[in-house]
Formats: C-alpha cells, structure tokens, sequence
C-alpha cells in the first residue's frame, strides 16, 4: 500500500497528492510516468510524474479526474492508501544541452510541463513558457511556473485571465518574433498537440510530445500503447512517452483513444451513483 | 503393497465440462481425475526400471516412483516426490505438453495410449492443495541472498530451488500480483488463477519474498541489485512486446495484440460484470497465428459472448503449433479454424457523411488471401505462398493479432555487459544459464523468445543448480 502523504486541491476537478514510494522517488525524472491502482478491484492507470522528493520518499501526481478510476482517487483523503504504484516507467525527456527551449502545456497537462521546464531551469536552459486553461478557474500552478520560465505567457479561451486565445497564437508569435528556440517541448491534449506541431512544423523547430495513450502494463508486454511514429509501430510505454512530434500520428492516436469512450461513460456514472449513496 | 496391473490400452478419458456449456463461462475445462481413476490409471505404469518418461520431463520429475506412490493410495507420500523436482506441480499437471515429452516416451505408448503423467500429476497436486496441512519446511538459511527478476515460471521454479537450499530469495515483480503469464496470460479456464495464487504462497511459506510492484531496470537497476547485497541476479523476465504483421489497419479500435486482449481478461478480470477494467463486447472475432496463445485468445474472446470466432493460420492444419487437447477443445467449443488463409489488410468503418460517427475507426472487417503450401524452409516446415488473386473480406468487429513477442527492451537497456542476440533474446550458457555478466543467470522467454512454462521451468531450474554452484565456491 503507498499513502497519501499530501493531498491539495488545485481547481474543481484537479487535485496534487504526494504518494509515499520511496523506490519510485529515488528514480524518477521529468517525463516519466508511474502506474496506479485505487483498489484490489481497480483498473491500472498511467499518470505522469509532476515531481518528486526523493528524501521525503514522496512522488508528486496531479491529475484530473475526469473518470471512474480518477474520480475514486480524487476522494482519497491525505492518510489514506492506494493499492499499487508502480514506476518509473518511459523514458525521461531529454534535457541536456537544450539552451532555449519553449514550453507549451495545456490543462492538466501542465502538471507534466512543470517538471520538464524546472529541469530546464535548473540546467541554465531559458526557459519560455506558455500555458492554455479553458478559463481562470481551472488555472493552476501559475506561481511555479513563473519561478522556473524566463517568460511566462498563460492563455485562457474564454479572456477571463492572461490573454484569450490558444496557445498557438503566442507560439507562432514568438517565432515570428525571431525567437529562437532549440525546441519547442508540448504536453497536453492531444489536439493541443496536433496544433502545435503544425504550428511549429513549417519553421522546422525540432518539437517533442509527451504522449498518453491507453496502457495497461506499462513496462512493454500488451501493446495496447501503441502508436503510429515516422510510418512505424511504437510503443509509448517503452520507446516513449515523448516522440518527435512530426511524426506522430495524431489523428490515429485520438481515434485510438476514444476505444473505450462508452465504457468509461458508464463506469464514472456508476461511480457518481455510488458515491451518492454513500454520501446520503 | 502390490499393486495389479491395469493393462488397459486406453488413457482413463480427463472428465471435462460440456462444450455447450463451458463455451459461456470462465470455469475449468477439464475436471481431474478422481481418486478411484487416479488408481485405475496408475496402475497402468509399469515401473520400468530406466525409465524413460523421466527423460522426457525439462525438470525431471522421478515419474514412475510418484506414480506407484498414487497406485498405493499415498497421494500425499506422490506430491512430496514430484515436489523434490518440481516447484509448480498443479501448474505443469495443466499446461505442460506431456504428450511430446514425458508421455511420448512412455513404453505403455508404444501399443496403446501411454500412461496419463500428467492427468496424474494434476490429481496428486490438487489432493495436496486440498488436503494437505503440513506447513512446507523453511530450510536453515546459508546466509546467501539472491534476487529473481520476474515471477513467471521460470523465476518462481529458480526461487523454489534456491529456497530448499537455504538461499535468502527476492523475487522482483512488475505487475501487482505474482505469478507472470501463469496469471495475465494463461486463461482461468485452462489455469484457475486460485491454483496459481497456492502454488506462490507455497514459495512465501518457504521464505521466499516476493516483491510486487517492481520494475527491474526501471525501479531498481541490475547494478543496484548487487549493491544492495544480492549475490547472483537470475532474469526470467519473459517475452516482451507483441509482434504486429506490419499491414493496413492494425491501430485500428477493435484490433488488439493477444497479449493485451489476454492481460484484460485474466489478470485485470475485464470478463467479470462491473469490472473497472474495459474489454470489447465483439460479435465476430477473428484470431490471428496458431500457437497456444492464439487457442487461449479465441476460446476467450467466445467466452465474452462473441457469436463466431475463427482462427486465421497461414499453414494447414499439420503444421498449427497448438497443442492438439487445445485445438480439440476450441473446435469443439465451436472455434472456426481459416487454415491456409493470411490477413492482408484489416478494414476500419469510416462514414464519409458523418465525421462524428461513433463507429468511425472501428474495425469491420478484415481482408485475407489464400495460402498454398510450397517448398519447405531451414526448419522444415512447408512455407506458404500466396494464391494470386484469391482475395477475400470476412465480416468481423474485432481482431487479436497472436503472431508471437520480441524480448522486453527494459533490463537490457539499463544492464552494462548484459549480451543479447539479433532477435533481442540475452545469451546464455545453455548448461547453466550465466550470461555475459558475472553472477547474472538468466532462462525462459526472455532468453529463448516465446516458448512453454515448463521449458521456462527446467531453465529456472538448470540456473537455480548453476547459482548454488556459483556461490558455494566463489
């Protein structure tokens, strides 16, 4: 069992726990991710490393619960355990040697952002970040990302905070600018992704992804990871989760997504229905 | 006590589930013997006195001597000899395929049928795992620690050896139970993961620890293995990546590796109502390739409730690397068996009107092509050509690719020295399992790609011998 050291809620449906996993903390880097259970009865679910503590012992996961299995985790309280955390597992994003370097998350995606644009940070990398929320509620870790970017740019689509827009809008700006960056590295929804490559494809900036695609086990034995890259099979779990962003294909990778989409709708139902009854 | 002889020339028949019945639920096919044809059948062995059998079998099990232990009715006295030799009996009384080792050498064979082994194994593990009360001993420690990476067969057969020594024994898992394919990738109705769960708590009452969670060469390196005090290493850690055929169509939703449509089903239960864990509800399936795992993936998917399941194999029947009981069992279960056949191309739905069409990206069926059998390759086998112009559609919602693995990429990658072939398989001695890294031994699929649990067992076991060796005289 791993306990929850930490719990912090970042927005309505956005909660940071620190978990206890002393072997996953001693190792774990930026664009890693980790494999969970909620419970015995749970389904394992990959979710990436927003940062560790390796003395404390703790690994830091944020993440929105938008399903039955995150739902569940969401209401887990500090004190309490999860069943499994197992990691970590991909590879870590390649840091070194980068001098400038623009980071683009979007949502909760950013979580995962953080860490990579702190690495570069602390490498002497400058670091631009540029940030997309839906709107100011939903806006986290803004602080963080101010302390560790050279320039910080947070986008909101509906202009209740930073400039309205998509992120691509202030990309395409800074390139245009003559901003010139080593790579442009981009985590979050995949069509945020797609956009941003395109963005960045025609100027010929060497552009990273971090990809998230269904898993089971995480470690290369199902397959169902797997993606389209460069006209070739891969596997997210272990070639990935970061792939040269040109290659990728995007649009088999949201269809791929959307597998289960039925499912997932009844199971967070019957998990809200549940969790009602339990309330009463 | 003497025993009469039963010069019977038939097998007493493995009492199974209706093929109607067991077609819909995920019980055990096959039922065991009861203690009545437990005797018949043992009193079929003659105790030869070379015997053969025993020859047969990767860990050597003194077959005849627990055999005659059955005819005298002590199960209990059959289950401690076949226990000296063999770490998972209950196991390999199900899945081992007996009929090409010890059973083909049995001398009963030779005019008739040989004597059942592994029916009688089967029965005398079941008796023990149901009867016996007798705590396994702990042996007294030697003060030598050893770590195992992975807990599949081969692994948990090295553990157990090394366990009766006296070796202080870690077994390091990845997923959140033991067991490896015993338990993600064999089906509950060939191997009820309760049989599983026993045979890993034996080991744990033995002294073994067995670490979950853990992803050697991720988690915690080789290296760190031997910092941390482990003095030999031994890697069973099985077959890696699904092989894909490399056609259009196969990201398509609805096509699955046979690895990932097994993981759902057994390990993660996807088959049970409310399970957090999604499986497709498929109506037509169609299974590719013709080994064990092919066999395990069709019978699974019928099971789900599918109405038609059919195996697409490029040679004939002859050659299909299934065992035959399985391909027994599928056909009869209703199985469709589309020998000579290869898929070309798998076809997605795409509704050129409606963008947002849910059953866009979905697949509809696949596209195959005859087969003739030609000239035969290095191995043998008759190589299959293609039939010009022969091409077909079948109509199917979902297709499980089970055309084999390529080794995990994980331990290699993080293991300085660690030598590996072209296919990615580590190389060992073959009489002891060392690999190109002192005190690193290493057996089962991650050395020989794709192979059986009980070849993976008779590695752990050659690499538990060779360690005891190693360590005793360094």
């Amino acid at each position: 069992m791993y306990r929850i050291v930490h719990k912090k809620v970042l927005n309505p449906t956005v909660v940071m726990m620190d978990i206890e996993a002393p072997l996953v903390a001693r190792k774990a880097l930026a664009g890693q991710f980790i494999i969970l259970r909620v419970d015995e009865e749970g389904e394992r679910i990959p979710l990436t490393v927003a940062g560790t503590d390796p003395e404390a012992g703790t690994v830091k996961i944020i993440f929105q619960m938008v399903g039955a299995t995150t739902d569940a985790l969401g209401r887990k309280e500090e004190g309490e355990s999860i069943q499994d955390f197992v990691g970590p597992l991909g590879k870590p994003t390649e840091t070194e040697g980068l001098r400038k370097v623009c980071v683009v998350g979007g949502g909760v995606g950013c979580a995962i952002a953080l860490p990579v644009a702190q690495r570069l940070h602390e490498l002497g990398c400058e670091v631009h970040t540029i940030v997309g929320f839906r709107s100011k509620d939903l806006l986290i870790l803004e602080d963080e990302f101010r302390a560790c970017s050279d320039k910080l740019t947070i986008m909101t689509d509906d202009g209740s905070y930073g400039r309205q827009g998509v992120v691509t809008v202030p990309l395409k700006e800074a390139i245009e600018a003559g901003e010139t960056y080593d790579e442009v590295i981009t985590i979050g929804p995949l069509i945020m992704m797609k956009f941003v490559v395109a963005t960045t494809k025609p100027y010929g900036i060497k552009t990273v992804v971090s990809m998230n695609p269904i898993m089971i086990d995480g470690t290369g034995m199902c397959g169902g990871c797997r993606l389209t890259v460069g006209g070739k099979t891969m596997f997210a779990c272990v070639d990935g989760p970061d792939f040269d962003g040109f290659e990728v294909d995007f649009d088999e990778a949201m269809s791929r997504s959307t597998m289960y989409r039925d499912f997932e709708q009844h199971a967070r139902e019957a998990e809200c229905n549940l969790y009602k009854k339990e309330v009463k | 006590m003497p025993v009469k002889k039963n010069m019977s020339l038939k097998k007493n028949p493995m009492p199974t589930q209706d093929p109607a019945v067991r077609a819909h639920n995920f019980n055990e096919v096959a039922l065991g013997y009861d203690e009545a044809t437990a005797l018949d059948e043992a009193a079929r062995c003659l105790n030869c006195k070379n015997p053969a059998c025993v020859s047969g079998c990767p860990v050597n099990i003194h077959i005849p001597e627990f055999i005659s232990k059955v005819a005298e009715g002590d199960f209990e006295g059959a289950y401690q000899v076949i226990h000296q030799s063999s770490s998972l009996p209950a196991v390999c009384g199900r899945v081992c395929p007996q009929e090409t080792q010890c059973e083909s050498k049995c001398v009963r064979g030779i005019k008739g049928e040989p004597v059942g082994i592994g029916r009688l194994e089967r029965f005398v593990a079941d008796w023990h795992n149901t009867y016996a009360t007798e705590k396994p001993t702990v042996p007294a420690p030697n003060g030598h620690k050893v770590a195992i990476v992975g807990s599949g067969p081969s692994g948990l057969t090295c553990a157990g050896d090394l366990a009766k020594e006296g070796y202080a024994v870690t077994v390091f898992e990845a997923l959140h139970v033991a067991g490896g394919v015993l338990m993600y990738g064999i089906p509950e109705f060939r191997l009820p993961k309760a049989i599983v769960q026993k045979e890993v708590d034996t080991l744990k009452a033995m002294g073994v620890e067995m670490m979950t969670n853990v992803v050697i060469g991720k988690t915690i390196t080789v290296d760190e293995l031997f910092e941390d005090g482990y003095e030999a290493v031994f890697i069973g850690s099985g077959a890696g990546l699904p092989r894909f055929m490399g056609i259009p169509g196969e990201s398509l939703k609805g096509v699955y590796s046979a690895n990932e449509f097994l993981t759902r089903n057994n390990l993660m239960k996807a088959y049970r109502e409310g399970s957090a864990t999604p499986v497709m509800e498929a109506r037509k399936v169609a299974v590719v390739g013709g080994g064990n795992v092919a066999m395990d993936a069709a019978r699974t998917a019928l099971r789900l409730g599918a109405d038609e399941v059919s195996i697409i194999y490029r040679r004939s029947m002859e050659e299909l690397p299934a065992r035959r009981e399985e391909v027994e069992h599928a056909m009869e279960e209703g199985i469709q068996f589309r020998l000579l056949n290869n898929p070309v191309e798998i076809l997605g739905y795409n509704n050129p009107d409606d963008r947002r069409d849910p059953k866009n990206g979905f697949v509809r069926g696949i596209r195959c092509i005859r087969m003739e059998l030609g000239e035969p390759d290095a191995k043998g086998r008759r190589r299959p050509v293609e039939v010009p112009g022969s091409e077909f559609e079948l109509d199917v919602d979902c297709v499980i690719m089970s055309i084999g693995t390529s080794p995990n990429p994980l331990i290699k990658s993080t293991t300085k020295g660690l030598d590996v072939n072209s296919h990615g398989g580590i190389i060992v001695e073959e009489k002891t399992g060392l690999t190109s890294r002192e005190g690193v031994y290493a057996g089962g699929d991650a050395v020989t790609g794709a192979a059986t649990v009980i070849l993976a067992m008779g590695a752990g076991k050659t690499a538990a011998r060779a360690i005891d060796e190693y360590l005793k005289n360094k």
